[in-house]
């Protein structure tokens, strides 16, 4: 792998709150890698998406994003750019409707013709939310909400996709669903993709390369198969 | 000065000037005798030359050109606060307290008056701080339970005769009972929702002492309000006397402040205190430790309504007269402003808030039209640059309730 | 049998005459409510400063027209190219005071904010004061005069060209709000503000717009008091924004269609209290129901839009 990575982080420090602190963490995601993060609870990855969305500020570090400093630029620009983020909870806007939720996601484009084209895109990709749309995001039930989760973020035609916790809560054929999904839109659309997990079988499963936080840290980045097979990765991660 | 940063300061600085002179102008120059532009421009110019001076001294402090003042003042009030710190509390308070008692004997009539105001507002600020510092509930309508104490002075005072020291209690107590009635319904709302309620609570109290003309004679008002009266020792005998003159006034709301305090203060280290603090930092948390967070919040209502009644009994004694002119609005943002501007929870904080509001304006009695202007601007840039005031209470913890 | 159909006759137009003016009336509170709701729904805070940029549009209203009438203009373009000036200047205004007092506390406690919003209020409306002065200011006597009587009771031209413009205004902020895209941001940014930064809305912008636009409703609401009473006054602001507010909390406050009929019903209270049981005690009502909603119905009549509730 020569090509220069899409996302870079390098010793980035943050802080949400006084726990979910990240200290160092340093990680490369290259083009079209589907890349898992992988710990337990509190281990500090939610922090580290909200940090590469700048949502967060850092502490210290620096964020590269397709080869520039991104770290301390609004977190609304960053979607316009190709990166975007689909937050653990789904955070749906409850009293828009689906479509509406749709639409915000493609907030910053003005190409008519593009954005119904991509909402037909979204439609055929979850089914369900065509027979949903003019009903309120808060209505859904996880499942859906997940999709239209998805599906929004989609609408923005991102190039880095961050993907926080997509399988919880969600019954194991919805899960699978979204998995699948997740695997369509990286192969057919070369979307990249950043995959937090605390389901890190599944997660490790669907990526090319995995990192595992702990307390704040990277302990340990390997091939998701080496990681898979990795016999402290099991026994602490994957329940064996 | 062309650092990209400060660039951007002088443009934001240029652009609220220019938007500044765009929200001016239309005030003061379009008249029906026609468009009119030199007071506009001359009142822009001041503050657009004012906010410059500000932003060229701030930057300037940003990098450090007045460590060779700041340095040595700092080290100073540094070894100054070490050395205040060596001689105990109470020689501090004792010399405050004999200022007070020394302070009729040094000055003339006018401080006197200019005196008895502050105190006065000293006891209102340190009750609406049991119910805001301490318990945490933003009350807009305080100023109702200084009314009720100072009608049910001068009704009693009037219609029967009752004196003034017979009345304080009364008054304390029939505040309390506004308190209560005012707390119960609103103690389960939110915040927010409680300032506007307390607000509303408050104009009601006023619009009815302005219409109940039968009982409160209405806008009018009630004359004739007695003195407090006391049996001193003269001409070889004891004898009743009315203490009427200013000092005397004087003397009288400097026992009820000092009861206030030394009333507040033990408050305020109490159980009952740490309940209120409790409810303030977390209410949740305080109600499965076992506090009866409905009953604290009522508690801390009427204690606070107790304090406002006594200070508006003597008030109506002072002025021999009450009207419902003096309880507006105006007034419980005025209390508030002290609570807030002296430091929330903080019995010295208060005090200070209410020289600085009452005593400061009267010595600059020339703008005397610009003083609630001044006052409502103050009460915002306190916010943003010293929001826990000029005297912070000690036990102030970070508010739980902020927001993430 | 006569006297007695005479007398019901007279109840009847009594009442009728009642219901005019209390369209009139919460049509009023009902544009001023719309801004303490949407503010309180976009970020949560009492907005005390809404009720002095209601009464600095009453006087730039004052200002606006009697310099143009002054100019001899005709009263429908006075009033028109008044209004829409007035407008602007608020929106302005309201957008100053959220920059300046509001928007560097976003991050602190509700409490400071609120505090923050009442020093600003106290200090508008004495800004007001300084530069206008203490004492009434007519409205130029000759605008819109005249009427007409239906069923016994009397609609004046001025109660119908202020019912048409705060239908106007209503329709289009509906249309905005509901229809639009910046409508969409808007309500997005409502309800979960991190999310809207994440799919590119700008909060700062949308909460200045939100500003903006309750501040041209709130002017608007304040020329047409001023010209429906005849006057204006620096502490016009303050009864009207309580009762205004009172109406969004009855609604349930973030709720911009129960901010309209709050207002409405509150008019309407506020009017036939005054006209069936004390015009003293009017104001008294409108503070009763207030707190009666809030302790009965915390949530108000249609439901609250609101996810953050903490102060």
């Amino acid at each position: 792998m020569t090509q220069q990575p899409i996302l870079e982080l390098k010793n980035v420090s943050a802080a949400y709150g006084r726990i979910n602190a990240i200290k160092d963490i340093s990680l490369k995601v290259y083009p079209g890698e589907v890349v898992s993060i992988i710990g337990a609870n509190g281990a500090g990855k939610s922090t580290t998406l909200m940090s590469i969305s700048c949502v967060l500020p850092i502490t210290g570090g620096e964020i590269y994003y397709d080869g520039e400093r991104i770290d301390g630029t609004p977190a609304d620009l960053l979607p316009s750019r190709g990166l975007c983020q689909v937050p653990e909870g789904r955070r749906i806007f409850p009293r828009l409707t689906v479509e509406e939720n749709l639409d915000m996601g493609a907030f910053f484009r003005k190409d008519k013709a593009g954005i119904e084209h991509d909402m037909n895109r979204v439609f055929q990709l979850f089914p369900i939310l065509l027979e949903r749309r003019r009903q309120h995001g808060g209505t859904l039930s996880g499942g859906e909400q997940q999709m239209l989760a998805m599906g929004r973020a989609l609408m923005s035609r991102p190039r880095l996709l961050l993907l926080d916790e997509p399988s919880l809560g969600l019954a194991p054929l919805i899960v699978q669903q979204i998995f699948r999904i997740i695997r369509e839109i990286n192969e057919a659309d070369g979307v990249t993709v950043v995959l937090v997990e605390q389901n890190a079988n599944l997660a490790l499963q669907a990526s090319t390369r995995g990192y595992v936080l702990e307390t704040g840290n990277v302990i340990m980045e390997d091939e998701a198969k080496a990681l898979l097979a990795n016999p402290d990765i099991r026994k602490a991660y994957l329940g064996e | 000065m062309t650092t990209p940063a400060s660039r951007k300061l002088w443009l934001g600085y240029a652009v609220a000037m220019l938007w500044f002179f765009v929200l001016l102008w239309p005030l003061l120059g379009i008249t029906p005798e026609g468009l009119e532009f030199a007071t506009s421009f001359g009142i822009w110019s001041k503050v657009a030359v004012a906010a410059a001076i500000i932003l060229a001294l701030w930057q300037l402090k940003q990098r450090g050109v007045f460590g060779f003042v700041s340095r040595p003042v700092e080290a100073l009030s540094d070894s100054l606060g070490k050395a205040t710190g060596v001689v105990p509390t109470w020689v501090w308070l004792s010399l405050v307290l004999a200022g007070a008692l020394a302070f009729p004997l040094l000055t003339e009539r006018y401080a006197h008056d200019v005196a008895i105001s502050v105190l006065v507002y000293v006891c209102l600020g340190l009750g609406l701080n049991v119910v805001v510092g301490m318990a945490g509930l933003l009350d807009l309508g305080y100023i109702a339970f200084y009314g009720v104490g100072a009608y049910t002075y001068a009704l009693l005072s009037v219609h029967y005769g009752l004196s003034f020291w017979l009345c304080l209690p009364i008054a304390g107590t029939f505040s309390a009972i506004a308190g209560c009635i005012i707390g119960y319904p609103t103690l389960r709302m939110r915040g927010d929702y409680l300032a506007i309620v307390t607000l509303g609570f408050g104009e009601i109290v006023r619009i009815v002492l302005n219409n109940w003309m039968s009982l409160t004679n209405g806008p009018n008002g009630i004359l004739g309000v007695k003195p407090p009266g006391t049996y001193w020792w003269s001409d070889g005998k004891i004898d009743h006397i009315w203490l009427g003159s200013l000092e005397q006034f004087y003397y009288v709301i400097l026992a009820l402040a000092v009861c206030t305090v030394i009333a507040v203060y033990r408050l305020n280290n109490s159980r009952i205190g740490r309940a209120f603090e409790a409810v303030r930092e977390d209410q949740t948390a305080a109600e499965l430790m076992g506090v009866n967070t409905l009953r604290i919040k009522l508690l801390a209502y009427a204690l606070g309504a107790i304090f406002g009644g006594l200070a508006g009994a003597f008030f109506a004694a002072r002025m021999r007269f009450v009207s419902p002119e003096s309880f507006t609005f105006i007034e419980s943002a005025m209390v508030l402003a002290m609570v807030v501007l002296g430091g929330m929870g903080s019995i010295p904080g208060v005090i200070l808030g209410a020289l600085a509001l009452i005593a400061l304006p009267e010595v600059f009695r020339g703008f005397e039209l610009y003083r609630m202007f001044v006052f409502g601007g103050v009460m915002a840039l306190m916010m943003l640059f010293r929001p826990k005031g000029l005297w912070p209470a000690k036990r102030m913890g970070a508010r739980s309730e902020e927001r993430d | 049998m006569a006297p007695a159909f005479h007398k019901a006759h007279k109840h009847v137009e009594f009442f009728l005459q009642q219901l005019v003016n209390g369209i009139t009336l919460g049509g009023v509170y009902a544009l001023v409510a719309l801004g303490y709701t949407m503010v309180y729904g976009i970020i949560q805070l009492i907005n005390f400063a809404h009720g002095e940029i209601f009464a600095a549009g009453g006087y730039m209203g004052v200002i606006l027209i009697s310099w143009l009438v002054s100019q001899g203009y005709p009263p429908f373009i006075c009033l028109s190219v008044a209004l829409v000036l007035a407008m602007g200047y608020c929106a302005l205004l309201a957008m100053a005071v959220e920059k300046l007092a509001y928007k560097p506390l976003r991050s602190s406690s509700r409490l400071s904010v609120l505090l923050s919003a009442l020093g600003m209020s106290i200090f508008l409306q004495n800004g007001l004061m300084l530069t206008q002065g203490v004492y009434d200011r007519a409205y130029p006597g000759e605008m819109v005069q005249g009427g007409f009587e239906i069923g016994g009771a009397v609609i004046s031209y001025m109660q119908i060209v202020i019912v048409g413009i705060t239908v106007l205004l209503l329709v289009g902020l509906n249309i905005l709000v509901f229809k639009t895209r910046i409508g969409k941001a808007m309500r997005a940014t409502a309800q979960d503000k991190t999310m809207s930064a994440l799919v590119g809305i700008n909060s700062s912008r949308i909460i200045s717009l939100t500003f903006a636009i309750g501040a041209a409703l709130a002017c608007a609401a304040g020329i047409m008091v001023g010209m429906y009473y005849g006057s204006v006054r620096y502490d016009m602001g303050f009864v009207p924004g309580v009762k205004a507010f009172s109406a969004a909390v009855l609604g349930g406050i973030g709720n911009i269609t129960g901010a309209m009929l709050g207002g409405l019903i509150i008019g309407m209270i506020e009017v036939f209290a005054a006209g069936y049981i004390s015009s003293e005690y009017k104001d008294v009502f409108a503070f009763i129901i207030l707190i009666g909603v809030l302790y009965f119905m915390p949530t108000g009549i249609m439901g609250e839009n609101v996810d953050d509730t903490r102060v």
